[in-house]
């Protein structure tokens, strides 16, 4: 039985002696090494060039600060409930008099948590916020040698303030227009 | 009167015999599913309530079997008693279900939509029945009207920007506590709930307000922003007390009692024992904060449409730990206990010993 039309049928005589000696087909397969080595090359010095992700690459995660630099986040805890691999966990507290000019609501979230460990980075918890606050970025995270460092927390998710450092906060958002 | 009169109704084509005086509301609650109207304001367990919503209202296609004529507009079922034969259209009338969705609408068009950060989200009336049935947008192009925020006390919080007016709570203080103190005060667009030149609701009994409101206006300040509803473990317990039922439900963080509430049935009204209504009191409800009090049940019924039921399990067998028998009884090696990094769900922060919400200082380590 024949499943495709490219099937050949070994050839299964005894080799002659300019065969048994390889030299012709050692020369063809020096030509296709000799080939790919003039050709476009496929790979790239990663840590000092980079890929181009996708557009719709989903990567770490960061936190989202508003205009004045007010955390958007309000620990709603939709992302959490919409986390497949529960990576997602915070506690919320209520804003004191005098924080206005740190977070956004009345409410925020005091400590804020993913565990990149088990973060799976499907998206979801970008598609379940109603505040705009969690975005997954461009970028992946980085290798560590122990657990503990990939417990992200707050301040390593908060992109950086606009005020403090205008430039650190243009880049963090510029990076989302440039995907656009 | 010792054989009471029974009246024939049909709801959404299905027959159901009801005593006379049963409301249509009442009537197609004993069919139940889809044929039940949503009700905001109505409250089968607080007497006179009903009727300003209009989220029940329903199509009357033929009056009684004497009178067949149908009734010319939609009306409140929480407020019309049922005739023989009568007829009446649910979720098989169009108009009904358009007139739904525009009061819906006109319900949402000063609420806040401040979900996000309402503790009611996720057991909220009018999120059903936005979700169930109304539109997506709104028309409505105005400011949404603002209060000023007023402190009726250290047990209740109200937020009367989310209030819908459904008068149930004021019911409540009338009927079950022994001194009323808090109204509606204004009228129209101005009218909110409020106590009398501030005084604070402290009378037993008042934090069944919490349970009654079908929105986020009043609730409970010893759980203000302690964890979203959909995270705790809800639990039905009871203990021996001397002014109410004791019969309740814990909403727990692991050990942690966050929220004590009453039971709910399935229409979120609070349940009956014996023909009496299971209002607990305050004592109860915001004072015994910790598992010894109570004895436990165990876990309470969650509808599994709720979002509540979300990784809520019952009945579950767990598989058998194999490990130690593998490694001849030793115990398996953790590479990372996760409180050594996390700062949440800390062990040395109880949520529940914290009178109100917690701040910002709560979580602060104290000895990193």
């Amino acid at each position: 039985m024949q499943l495709t039309q490219r099937a050949k049928q070994v050839d299964r005589r005894p080799m002659t002696w300019l065969e048994s000696i390889y030299l012709w087909n050692i020369a063809k397969g020096m030509m296709i090494t000799l080939r790919h080595l003039f050709m476009k090359k496929k790979t790239v010095q990663y840590p000092e060039e980079k890929r181009t992700f996708s557009k719709v690459f989903r990567g770490l995660q960061i936190l989202n600060r508003d205009e004045q630099g007010r955390e958007n986040c309000t620990a709603c805890g939709l992302c959490a409930v919409a986390c497949p691999a529960e990576a997602i966990s915070m506690e919320a507290a209520e804003r004191q008099p005098g924080e206005e000019h740190l977070y956004r609501e009345e409410k925020y979230a005091a400590k804020y948590e993913i565990n990149m460990l088990r973060c799976i980075f499907c998206g979801y918890c970008e598609e379940a916020c109603p505040k705009d606050a969690i975005y997954l970025s461009q970028t992946f995270a980085p290798s560590n040698y122990g657990r503990d460092g990939f417990i992200y927390k707050k301040q390593d998710l908060l992109i950086p303030h606009p005020i403090e450092d205008p430039a650190g906060f243009a880049k963090a958002r510029g990076e989302k227009s440039v995907t656009n | 009167m010792s054989e009471q009169q029974l009246f024939k109704v049909t709801i959404d084509n299905i027959t159901v015999e009801v005593p006379a005086g049963t409301t249509v509301l009442m009537a197609a609650r004993m069919i139940g599913g889809d044929v039940t109207p949503p009700a905001m304001c109505f409250y089968s367990k607080l007497q006179g309530s009903g009727g300003k919503c209009r989220t029940c209202l329903v199509e009357v296609s033929k009056g009684s079997e004497k009178d067949p004529r149908p009734m010319p507009k939609l009306v409140a079922s929480c407020r019309t008693t049922v005739m023989d034969g009568m007829e009446v259209k649910n979720i098989t009338s169009e108009k009904v279900v358009d007139a739904r969705a525009g009061v819906t609408e006109f319900l949402l068009l000063n609420h806040p939509l401040d979900c996000p950060i309402c503790d009611q989200a996720g057991e909220c009336h009018l999120q059903d029945l936005g979700y169930e049935h109304g539109k997506a947008g709104t028309r409505y192009e105005f400011s949404r009207r603002t209060f000023h925020k007023e402190d009726i006390g250290p047990y209740i919080q109200l937020h009367m920007t989310r209030c819908i007016l459904c008068y149930r709570c004021t019911y409540v203080a009338s009927q079950l506590t022994d001194n009323r103190v808090h109204g509606v005060l204004d009228r129209g667009d101005h009218a909110e709930i409020s106590t009398y030149i501030s005084k604070a609701i402290d009378n037993d009994f008042s934090g069944n307000m919490i349970d009654v409101c079908p929105v986020g206006a009043l609730t409970d300040k010893t759980f203000r922003f302690k964890n979203r509803v959909w995270f705790t473990k809800p639990v039905e317990a009871h203990r021996n007390c001397d002014k109410c039922c004791g019969k309740v439900t814990l909403w727990n963080r692991g050990d942690e009692v966050l929220r004590v509430t009453a039971r709910k049935d399935e229409w979120g009204e609070v349940k009956s024992y014996d023909g009496k209504t299971g209002w607990i009191c305050n004592t109860c409800r915001f004072d015994k904060k910790d598992l010894k009090d109570w004895t436990i049940e165990g876990p309470a019924r969650i509808a599994r449409h709720s979002v509540i039921s979300a990784n809520h399990y019952v009945d579950t067998i767990k598989p058998k730990e194999t490990i130690q028998e593998v490694m001849g009884g030793r115990q398996p090696k953790l590479l990372m206990d996760i409180h050594k990094v996390s700062d949440v769900n800390d062990p040395s922060v109880d949520l529940s010993r914290i009178s109100g919400p917690a701040t910002g200082a709560t979580f602060e380590k104290k000895n990193a």
